[in-house]
């Protein structure tokens, strides 16, 4: 028999949202309640399995009454709120900080971000061509993943993941500040030298192709990653007892990256070293 | 957790600096024995562990030792505290005070904001440049603000060191040591040389930890303090920042003891009407004085104005213990030096208000976060606690009524944003100062994760008259929405800058004059550089936070700064951008970003008016407010108003 964990039962809490009454569970984010009602917010440094760090600032809503907008991920829904996802102000201000991302980072392996830009007018160009950029090579210094902040939005999924949340390995974490900020390992090292165990988990979760696969990396840099053509096999990873589900991204039949179903109770997504990249034996056909 | 550590070692005097700290190591791989602290109280091995918000104070021991913070201290820091070495670098990066590369051992910080720019800093900086020449072995760093703006333009010397003993006072109790710092910083100040070595050309490991203030600074007195801080001249006393000091008109409260008392003699407070407010607030009891709080109508005065006794209610009546107290003595606004005056000129009067409003609001520990850049404040007021401490005004039993609270000193590290209170809080335990995402707010969920009262210094010294006067002598002065006095920050282009205590109410003219400002005014910054300009022809707006809110313009936290016609508007403009893009945390979108591109459309319409900046003023326009709507904090909310204003009022760019 399985058991259907209940849990406590929450009171509803009940406020408007876009002049419609809406119910969610108390508790819930604005986001949450904006999904329910198949509302579309953009967001990036949302995550499923994550505390959001609200620092992208693309989700912000207007509440009733208050001075500044606020992030809908995690701005939790109060009984008598009056919520507007869509007004000119909230819009004006998801139009400028996509923006400023685009013309401070690259967002081109960032999933959505064109089709948002395109949506809100955005027009990254007006800033000038002299308009300062993270212009960053990318670093690869070891096999297993690259990190590109040349990418980087600086949304923290990646420092949660490997820090307190995910993975206690608090291998990374944000060092400098204002535009200088980046994403860094103890003194800056290579990772080789960090306290990484090459989990993945960073790469799970990074929004915007800052962290990448190694191969992943590779085949973009030579032109040949193409999704199209990818398919997708969710299988039991066959290293220990464990039992994390594993997803086989395959292209050509060879495996490109692996990643893990966020909903899996046991391991939301969590892989260590040898699931997510011990797939070349699986490879090798000699 | 499990943490790894580099195999990076710290060279001696950095183990010795962190053993100072935090006590002697537990195993013998964690560090050798404990030298040259004998004499100073430590934290235990082993409590450490669970103290991360030691880590502040650890970088600041290495940094005062050796003048930057190696891979190898930083190390043996992490592994003392427990830290990922990851977040500690990213600490250790987070603060304009430390290095993570090796630096020369002397720094001098010089000052180029708002009112040191318009009393030449440049030229100071490129002067003391070029008299020290390239190998002088001491680095020169441009600063945001120092907070001497009165005596501008304004240099602070940090020597590394080894720090000094404490000097001999007989059963003395044993202090942690990171007050040390302050005594070092006041020997620094004096010109004492502790140790009794002579105080020249000393190099290396013999040298004493030192700090210097230089305000106002010539080329001569700031090489002067660079190449012998323990003897440069004394700063003038805090009463020379006080205009209105002997002036019978004035009839100063706040400021009444700033020049009549010792500040170094708790005696001298004592006789000059000190400690009748703890008194009385003991009598009162903790619901008592919060009612008396509240009915003074005291408004905060660190720049929201959010009403005091509220605040306190409000973290009075949560059920979850234990409750903090924060006094926040960040003071990094640029023109804003009120707090440092109060704390060098009358520092048990802040000792003496933090213990109210711990006792009316039910915490015990209170936390004193004070601007690194302050060494006088820091040493008179770990003098004061001190004192405090050993005569039963802090401690166990205050007072001898059965109500423990003692006061906790945490220096920062150059960061303006550790003043948003919230980032604060994360300063003090020991994370980067970045602001959390309100609510939760403070009275719920602050420092430690605990309700928290968070004030500034001019606040809790407004309880003190309101204990003493009472609640509806106090409300009388000022007006109906804005009691009290209020102490502003005059500098610029006036005869005598300093801080001014008037009644809510006066004039900006009034306030003017009272400093002497010359005719050929061109423009006035009220409330700092998250303020707003107004016009020469706007000096009857009264100086109260409803009339100024009227008048479109906020009070702040009570910065007034003049311009007169021969300071250039644009590059005060593109002065303040740089400062806010500089101090920007770097954590939200809309300010990182946006602080960037506001100072780079400023830069190109440095020269320009009319049509050709009009692009550029859209542009400016429209990231202003996304910045101001979407920014998690009040940095990134208000970067832009200085210069929306000088664009609307002054008409900047026409
Ligand atoms: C960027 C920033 C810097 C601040 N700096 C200070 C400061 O230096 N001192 C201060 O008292 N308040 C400062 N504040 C305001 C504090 O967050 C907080 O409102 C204040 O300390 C509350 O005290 P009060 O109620 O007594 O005014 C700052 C706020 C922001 C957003
Ligand atoms: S791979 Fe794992 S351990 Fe390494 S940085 Fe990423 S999350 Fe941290
Ligand atoms: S590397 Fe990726 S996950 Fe990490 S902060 Fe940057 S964008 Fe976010
Ligand atoms: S507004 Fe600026 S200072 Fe405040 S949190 Fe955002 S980036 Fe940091
Ligand atoms: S998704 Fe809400 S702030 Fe980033
Ligand atoms: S001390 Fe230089 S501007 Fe304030």
């Amino acid at each position: 028999m399985t058991a259907i964990e209940l849990g406590v039962p929450r009171r509803l809490v009940e406020f408007t949202l876009d002049g419609q009454e809406a119910r969610v569970p108390e508790g819930s984010t604005i986001l949450d309640a904006c999904r329910a009602a198949g509302k579309d917010v953009p967001t990036l440094c949302q995550g499923d399995t994550l505390t959001p760090k609200n620092a992208c600032r693309v989700c912000v809503v207007e509440v009733e009454g208050a001075r500044t907008l606020a992030p809908a991920c995690s701005r939790r829904a109060e009984p008598g709120m009056v919520v507007r996802t869509d007004t000119e102000r909230a819009r004006h201000s998801r139009k400028v900080v996509l923006e400023l991302l685009a013309s401070s980072v690259d967002l081109s392996t960032t999933p959505q971000a064109a089709g948002w830009l395109k949506e809100y007018e955005a027009k990254p160009g007006r800033f000038g061509p002299d308009a300062a950029r993270v212009d960053e090579e990318p670093r690869i210094d070891n096999d297993l993943y690259v990190r590109d902040y040349g990418k980087c939005i600086l949304c923290y999924k990646c420092v949660d993941a490997c820090g307190d949340q995910w993975q206690n390995s608090f291998a990374i974490s944000v060092s400098g500040r204002g535009f200088d900020a980046r994403i860094s390992v103890e003194h800056d090292a290579p990772l080789t030298d960090s306290a990484c165990v090459y989990c993945g988990n960073c790469i799970e979760v990074c929004p915007t192709g800052a962290l990448s696969f190694r191969s992943e990396f590779d085949m973009r840099a030579a032109g040949t990653w193409d999704e199209e053509r990818q398919t997708e096999t969710t299988t039991v990873c066959a290293y220990c007892g464990v039992g994390c589900n594993l997803t086989l991204h395959v292209q050509d039949n060879e495996i490109v990256k692996v990643t893990s179903p966020h909903d899996n109770p046991v391991t939301h997504g969590n892989l260590c070293i040898k699931g997510r990249f011990g797939y070349q034996h699986v490879q090798n056909r000699d | 957790m499990d943490l790894r550590f580099g195999d990076s070692k710290p060279a001696d005097e950095e183990r010795e600096a962190v053993d100072a700290l935090l006590g002697p190591p537990e195993s013998s791989w964690e560090g050798a024995d404990r030298t040259d602290a004998d004499l100073r109280w430590a934290r235990g091995g082993r409590q450490a562990r669970d103290r991360r918000d030691l880590l502040l104070p650890a970088l600041h021991a290495v940094n005062d030792r050796v003048g930057w913070i190696s891979e190898g201290a930083l190390d043996y820091v992490c592994r003392r505290l427990t830290v990922p070495p990851a977040e500690a670098y990213g600490v250790a990066t987070f603060y304009a005070m430390f290095s993570v590369r090796p630096r020369p051992a002397t720094v001098l910080h010089v000052c180029t904001d708002l009112a040191c720019t318009a009393a030449g800093a440049a030229k100071l900086c490129a002067d003391v440049e070029r008299r020290l020449g390239p190998e002088s072995g001491v680095k020169v760093e441009r600063s945001p603000c120092l907070g001497l703006c009165e005596r501008a333009p304004a240099a602070l010397v940090v020597r590394a060191g080894r720090p000094s003993a404490l000097p001999a006072q007989g059963g003395c109790p044993a202090r942690p040591a990171f007050e040390d710092e302050a005594v070092q910083a006041e020997a620094g100040v004096r010109g004492r040389s502790p140790r009794g070595r002579d105080g020249e050309g000393r190099r290396g490991r013999d040298t004493l930890h030192a700090t210097a203030v230089c305000a106002p600074a010539t080329p001569a007195t700031a090489l002067h303090a660079v190449t012998a801080p323990e003897s440069a001249p004394a700063e003038p006393a805090p009463a020379l920042a006080v205009p209105q000091t002997g002036d019978p008109d004035a009839a100063l409260t706040l400021l009444a003891r700033i020049g009549t008392t010792d500040p170094a003699s708790l005696d001298d407070y004592r006789a000059h009407g000190g400690y009748a407010a703890l008194r009385r607030a003991f009598a009162l009891g903790p619901a008592g004085v919060i009612r008396e709080v509240t009915d003074a109508g005291l408004l905060g005065r660190g720049g929201a104005a959010f009403p005091t006794g509220r605040k306190w209610q409000a973290t009075a009546a949560r059920p979850d213990h234990p409750h903090y107290l924060v006094c926040n003595a960040d003071e990094s606004e640029p023109g804003t030096f009120k707090d440092r005056v109060l704390m060098e000129g009358d520092p048990y009067a802040l000792v003496e208000a933090m213990t109210v409003a711990a006792y009316a609001t039910g915490a015990h520990r209170g936390y004193l976060y004070l601007r690194g850049e302050y060494p006088r404040a820091l040493a008179r007021l770990t003098h004061a606690v001190a004192q405090a401490r050993a005569r039963g005004l802090l401690g166990d039993d205050v007072l001898g009524q059965g109500y423990a609270f003692d006061i906790e000193i945490r220096r920062g590290a150059g960061a303006y944003v550790c003043g948003e209170e919230t980032a604060l809080f994360n300063s003090i335990e020991g994370h980067r100062g970045e602001p959390r995402s309100k609510p939760p707010f403070p009275v719920e969920k602050g420092l430690f994760g605990r309700p928290t009262v968070a004030n500034n210094v001019e606040t809790l010294v407004n309880v003190l008259p309101i204990l003493t006067m009472g609640a509806q002598a106090y409300a009388s002065i000022g007006t109906p929405a804005s009691t009290g006095p209020k102490l502003f920050c005059v500098s610029g282009s006036v005869a005598r800058p300093g801080v001014y205590e008037l009644p809510f109410g006066a004039t900006l003219g009034e306030l003017l004059t009272l400093a002497g400002a010359r005719d050929n005014l061109r423009a006035v910054l009220l409330g700092g550089a998250a303020g707003g300009f107004v016009r020469p022809g706007e000096l009857g707006i009264p100086l109260t936070f409803e009339g100024t809110r009227e008048a479109g313009t906020t009070l702040g936290s009570g910065v007034v700064m003049a311009f007169d016609d021969t300071v250039p508007l644009p590059r005060l403009l593109l002065r303040i951008a740089e400062f806010f893009r500089d101090e920007s945390c770097g954590q939200c979108v809309p300010c990182r970003v946006g602080t960037v591109r506001q100072e780079e459309a400023l830069r190109r319409i440095a020269e320009r008016t009319g049509a050709d900046a009009s692009l550029d003023i859209t542009l400016l326009r429209e990231v202003g407010r996304a910045m101001r709507d979407a920014s998690i904090c009040g940095l990134g909310q208000t970067a832009w108003n200085a210069v929306e204003s000088a664009i609307d009022r002054l008409g900047a760019y026409e």
